[in-house]
């Protein structure tokens, strides 16, 4: 067990968040230096307080709650510590605010009122570590069985522990409906999935049919919980790399590098430039990929079969493309921390243009299919719509927020590896439903494209495709075998492995759903202490009772298509 | 870092109480020419031109009649591994753990035996992987500091129960997988070098020829 000591506190801070600050009692905010972005240790007393002003005051104005988790120091006098992760999208701030709690009494205000988004996440952290939030309307567990009895990310769960679950205790919604007992006909509950062609993946959709209208519904998840968060804590930070492939699973790429990108800031490693030049080729061709799936499924759900066989050639060729960097096509695990698993192959940049110049068709060939299409208009129009402000409080992020005119893009807006010297667009719809969702995404794969030629025509960099440093990487087998200082490097780094220094961060890069974030705390050993995924589709998933209710059973399901839920990326 | 939205930021420094973003979507409105079904004419060219494409050039069609024919992967592809051999058909592996350590699934259980050359000192008595289990990640060959264990470019593995999927060294040093064309994930190493295997097919070769040969003798004496 480590012993993580209570952080320093430090007094330097902006002045707006000083402005803030200066309104609530001395004491009951601690400004503290991140690694990446300002935090706060917040008494929960003016949490809510705090947070009201945090979004309201015209100075800060942080509109988006990205993140809750919770994090457990068994050794402090205040053992847990919830983690809110805020954002504010007009001035491109964040704020991470640490709320201790003391294990006696775990209760925390729900903050609902503020950002919807916090629906689920608080559901999450009442699952993963017992937290209360008083006002919270359905806390209820999330991720893990009804059935399931404790907190499995607390530090004293035994992560090796197994239950028997049965189905007689599985969850049964109650909707508080108006009485409708002269109406002619009954309302009739279905249960769509866990196992159902139309829920691409296993969520359990519970709706209440007035003839085809929903009248109620609640969507029930977990059923491809795989504890990626507390598998993380008991594996060292190598090991991650392979999980983390199985979280967006149709552009597993983008995660990889996410992930690494988070361990390379706490280990301050310069990764090399070939390795960067490479990431984002691979990263954009991931983000076509996801895309592609995303949109040909959607339009398998709304009847049109052509178009799915259309976009999943380009999608077949890109899995070549991978293949042939890195030997798998669907779980790449391409990226070590560093760099990447190993050399370019020779053809690598002859295959990229062959692709760039390949994509272009398909693309088209869709988007004359259905663009114009009035049977797809019809089914896709003003379904599921979602304005723009109501997107930022519920937590959206990526093409579906873009999709209702708020042009966030981490790409554009907190720039990573080269994406400010490349000259792209964000393109931003206004419409918010499942049409601008689709249309949003044939545009994003044309400037995808446009990047990667970019990319291509500065040529690829030479040197090494990852970091020379034998406490990060691996030697070179030929060093391996002739050097003996290289051979123990080896041997240590694997037995032992990478130690990354204390501290926290959280990193973001824009996935192919949205804001796919990593918050990862170190204690100087060989396995991270906390690493959390912001997953993007979390949130926006949460929202979907909501979009659906009013419609029809037909528009439910074009609408989850248009959503890109991706379940392994949801559940974790 | 910041830059601005694709939305006007008048509207937000201006009026901070009115919200910066949309608050109502504004679905697309179809034209006169969407609402009479004409844009389905050039979709239906497009199925069309592929419809032809395909039927007079079936060549190029992208599926594919698996089994009988089979996608080229490249000699990176990480599939079903192989135990490596010494000139002399005895296992490389020197039982140093170093694989099953660096593996995340925990799939390798290798236990160790007493090798009678004392430089080498050590071999694996046992060397299972449980195929199930396997993530197929290539960390095992990372780790390998004796090219011991590599991977083959065959994905075809299907068994009929769980003890099946447990395979042991002798399956993992099955000659099939020595053929060049099949080696897969070889972590820096040479991509060309093919000789290397050529080596450790021929001498698995000949071992072979030499056991069967024994083998015949062995059955002659028995017989005569």
């Amino acid at each position: 067990m480590s012993t993580l000591a209570p952080p320093q506190v430090k007094t330097t801070a902006l002045p707006e968040l000083e402005a803030v600050r200066a309104k609530f009692p001395a004491g009951s905010i601690l400004p503290q230096e991140g690694l990446d972005q300002p935090v706060w240790i917040v008494s929960r007393d003016v949490l809510f307080e705090v947070c009201r002003e945090l979004k309201e005051n015209p100075q800060t104005q942080f509109d988006m709650m990205l993140d809750l988790c919770g994090v457990d120091f068994p050794d402090r006098e205040e053992r847990f510590e919830a983690i809110y992760h805020l954002y504010s999208i007009q001035r491109g701030a964040r704020l991470r605010l640490k709320v201790p709690l003391r294990e006696d009494d775990l209760v925390l205000p729900s903050m609902l009122k503020h950002w919807k988004a916090l629906d689920w996440f608080e559901r999450e952290a009442y699952d993963m570590f017992g937290f209360r939030f008083d006002g919270h309307p359905n806390l209820r567990r999330i991720l893990t069985h009804e059935a399931f009895q404790g907190h499995p990310l607390r530090k004293d769960y035994d992560a090796a522990k197994r239950w028997i679950l049965t189905e007689d205790k599985i969850y049964q919604p109650h909707f508080d409906l108006p009485d409708n007992s002269d109406d002619m006909f009954e309302r009739m509950t279905i249960n769509i999935g866990p196992t159902h062609p139309a829920m691409h993946g296993t969520f359990r959709l519970m709706a209440v049919l007035d003839g085809e209208t929903i009248v109620a519904s609640d969507v029930e998840i977990g059923y491809l919980h795989r504890c990626f968060e507390k598998m993380s804590e008991t594996h060292t930070w190598q090991h991650v790399i392979p999980y983390t492939d199985r979280l967006n699973y149709c552009s597993a790429f983008i995660n990889n590098v996410g992930y690494c990108k988070t361990v390379e800031k706490m280990l301050k490693v310069e990764v090399p430039p070939k390795a960067v030049w490479a990431r984002m080729i691979l990263s954009e061709f991931s983000r076509i990929m996801d895309h592609c799936v995303c949109n040909g499924t959607t339009l398998v759900d709304a009847g049109g079969l052509t178009s799915f066989w259309y976009l999943f050639q380009p999608r077949e060729e890109i899995y070549g493309l991978l293949e042939s960097v890195c030997g798998a096509r669907l779980t790449v695990s391409a990226c070590r921390i560093g760099g990447l698993i190993q050399d370019l192959p020779p053809d690598f940049e002859a295959r990229c243009r062959r692709l760039v110049d390949m994509i272009p068709q398909y693309v088209q060939d869709v988007e004359t299919l259905v663009n114009k299409n009035r049977i797809w208009i019809d089914r896709s129009v003003g379904v599921a719509a979602i304005s723009g402000e109501d997107a930022v409080n519920w937590g959206w992020t990526g093409p579906c927020l873009r999709a209702s005119g708020v042009g966030y893009d981490v790409r554009r807006a907190h720039p990573y590896d080269l994406y400010d010297t490349l000259d792209f667009e964000v393109p931003v719809l206004y419409g918010g439903d499942v049409y601008d969702r689709f249309r949003i995404r044939m545009l994003e794969i044309r400037e995808s494209l446009k990047m990667i030629k970019q990319l291509l025509d500065r040529g690829m960099p030479s040197g090494p495709w990852i970091v020379d440093d034998p406490h990060v990487a691996l030697p070179s087998k030929e060093a391996c075998y002739n050097q003996m200082e290289a051979m123990i490097y080896h041997f240590k780094l694997i037995m032992d492995g990478i130690h990354v220094p204390e501290g926290e961060v959280y990193n973001m890069v824009e996935g192919a759903n949205g804001e796919l974030g990593f918050y990862t705390i170190s204690d100087g050993t060989s396995k991270p202490y906390r690493n959390h995924c912001r997953a993007p589709c979390f949130p926006i998933f949460s929202t979907f009772p909501n979009l659906i209710n009013g419609g029809s059973i037909s528009d439910a399901i074009v609408s989850l298509g248009g959503l890109n839920i991706v379940a392994g990326e949801l559940e974790r | 870092m910041s830059q601005p939205l694709a939305q006007s930021p008048q509207t937000t420094q201006s009026t901070p109480t009115r919200s910066p973003y949309p608050t109502e979507p504004k679905p697309y409105k179809p034209g006169f020419a969407e609402r009479l079904y004409l844009p389905l004419l050039g979709g239906m060219l497009v199925t069309m031109k592929h419809f032809l494409k395909n039927l007079f050039n079936p060549s190029r069609m992208y599926t594919i009649s698996y089994p009988e024919e089979r996608r080229d992967y490249s000699h990176r592809f990480r599939g079903h591994h192989i135990l490596t051999t010494r000139p002399d058909g005895s296992v490389r592996c020197v039982a140093c753990f170093l694989c099953a350590q660096n593996c995340p699934a925990e799939c390798i259980t290798i236990e160790a035996g007493e090798h009678p050359d004392v430089n080498i000192e050590k071999y694996p008595t046992v060397y299972e992987i449980d195929m199930l289990r396997c993530v197929f990640c290539g960390y095992c060959v990372d780790a390998c500091p004796e090219e011991a264990i590599i991977m083959s470019n065959n994905y075809d593995m299907a068994y009929f129960t769980r003890e099946q999927s447990i395979v042991g060294k002798a399956d993992l040093m099955k000659p099939f997988t020595f053929d060049e064309n099949q080696l897969g994930y070889r972590p820096r190493f040479p991509e060309e070098d093919v000789q290397r295997s050529k080596m450790r097919r021929d001498a698995f070769n000949l071992v072979e020829a030499a056991k069967q040969a024994q083998e015949r003798e062995a059955h002659k004496a028995a017989h005569s």
